[in-house]
């Protein structure tokens, strides 16, 4: 198959680039899915033409070179590329869609085309040759800022995995030999290696018997999530250090029934308070404290009775 | 062959382990320490694996087989300074040893070992406070 002839649209873009310019840009501001608030006209009308110069160039360099126009990979095209990156990339910031992005260069498409038939009314063969080739060119450079586009969100999505790890895990000396590993997030098999690490080695310097592990910050425990914490559990008490689990939602504790999960062997407790006042009796910072019968409306006189005579047989 | 030294404290016998465990020293180990506990009428074991670095599954066995005969011969065992990377292992093995007491140093297991003895009250007749009913 001959190579497609592109001297008529590299004359054409020359001949009349000011008036697709001209016609470009008011295309774009007529369309009612142009976001002002995010981008400025005249910012707009600087990308519309100093594209439309490039393309002008990469078409004007590869027909002397009798290349193919549609093929990307040509080294004409990376000036063009790189000016598209630069737009798509501040348009993924900014807050656009991926198709409001490419919809920049499909916009360029009305108006071209719209002139070669002006132009060319004459032949339909020419015409659609024309139209056809200009289209391939401006769809593939469509799609190239799509994939730029995606490729930046991708870039944001890995660098905020890698500070939620980092931020991720740390353990927090609380009082003398109790210690608090609040966890924040969905807890992983690799997340969950680098928590249980990092507690037993601070567990190891710090001498701490109790730690406490928080999962306020856990939005939802499944039977993985609650097998790795077990597994921290026994890991810790195989160092000599108990660990109390504390912060278990209403709907966590369902959930953990309902998955029959075993947490007899653990110390659970509603909040991290119960659980560091817990850590302190039990390595005799405090008293054992004595708790006070609270007027709660729905507590039984039984309740009240039942610690009255554990404090007194403490006493004893 | 190397045998790995079982010390007298008292009523206690202390066992630290510092050289890399093969199956024949942990072997002869349960023998010397079941017949030293017999011998010396121990109460408790104590012992230290700080300097251990590395464990396998049948490490983790002699652990709880040795724990769970000193309980027969009525002593009680605390394994004391499990290292993180050793206590990983261990669990990742499937092998959390839930009959062995544990302690962070060979302090802290000693106190564990007397708090132990003072709560059962058959060990310590002599001892017993004359006020508790």
């Amino acid at each position: 198959m001959a190579r497609p002839d592109s001297s008529y649209l590299l004359e054409l873009l020359n001949r009349s680039s000011d008036e697709i310019l001209r016609d470009w840009t008011a295309n774009q501001f007529r369309n009612p899915r142009l976001r002002p608030e995010l981008l400025r006209e005249s910012e707009l009308r600087d990308q519309s033409s100093t594209f439309l110069e490039s393309l002008r160039t990469a078409i004007s360099n590869i027909e002397q070179r009798q290349g193919d126009l549609t093929n990307i990979l040509l080294q004409e095209w990376n000036e063009t590329k790189q000016l598209l990156e630069t737009i798509s990339r501040s348009r993924s910031q900014k807050g656009f869609t991926p198709s409001e992005t490419a919809g920049l260069i499909f916009s360029l498409k009305q108006s071209l085309f719209s002139r070669i038939r002006a132009e060319l009314r004459e032949s339909p063969d020419q015409l659609y040759q024309e139209i056809s080739q200009a289209n391939a060119v401006l769809d593939m450079l469509a799609l190239f800022t799509t994939e730029v586009f995606q490729r930046s969100r991708e870039q944001i999505i890995a660098r905020q995995q890698e500070e939620m790890l980092e931020l991720s895990t740390p353990v927090v000396k609380l009082w003398d030999r109790i210690l608090a590993l609040p966890m924040i997030g969905t807890l992983d098999s690799a997340r969950t290696q680098v928590v249980m690490e990092s507690l037993l080695q601070k567990i190891v310097e710090t001498g701490s018997e109790v730690a406490i592990i928080d999962i306020t910050g856990v939005p939802t425990v499944d039977t993985l999530v609650a097998q790795h914490l077990l597994k921290t559990v026994s890991a810790a008490r195989l160092m000599g250090a108990d660990c109390i689990i504390s912060g278990i939602r209403p709907q966590i504790a369902q959930t953990m029934v309902h998955l029959a999960v075993d947490l007899s062997n653990v110390t659970t407790k509603a909040t991290l308070a119960d659980a560091f006042l817990v850590a302190l009796e039990r390595l005799g910072h405090i008293p054992e404290v004595r708790r006070r019968e609270e007027p709660t409306p729905g507590k039984k006189p039984e309740t009240a009775g039942f610690f009255g005579t554990q404090a007194t047989r403490k006493i004893a | 062959m190397d045998r790995i030294p079982i010390l007298k404290l008292g009523n206690f016998l202390l066992v630290t382990i510092q050289v890399d465990m093969y199956d024949q020293l942990a072997i002869a180990l349960q023998d010397d320490l079941t017949s030293k506990i017999v011998q010396a009428g121990a109460k408790g074991v104590l012992i230290d694996i700080s300097s251990l670095e590395v464990v396998d599954s049948f490490m983790g066995r002699m652990l709880a087989n040795i724990s769970e005969m000193t309980r027969v011969l009525d002593a009680n065992t605390v394994v004391v300074g499990m290292r993180p990377a050793v206590a990983i292992t261990l669990v990742e093995l499937g092998l959390s040893l839930p009959g062995v007491q544990t302690a962070l140093s060979v302090d802290k297991g000693m106190a564990l070992l007397n708090a132990m003895r003072e709560e059962r009250p058959s060990e310590g007749l002599g001892e017993r406070e004359p006020g508790a009913a």
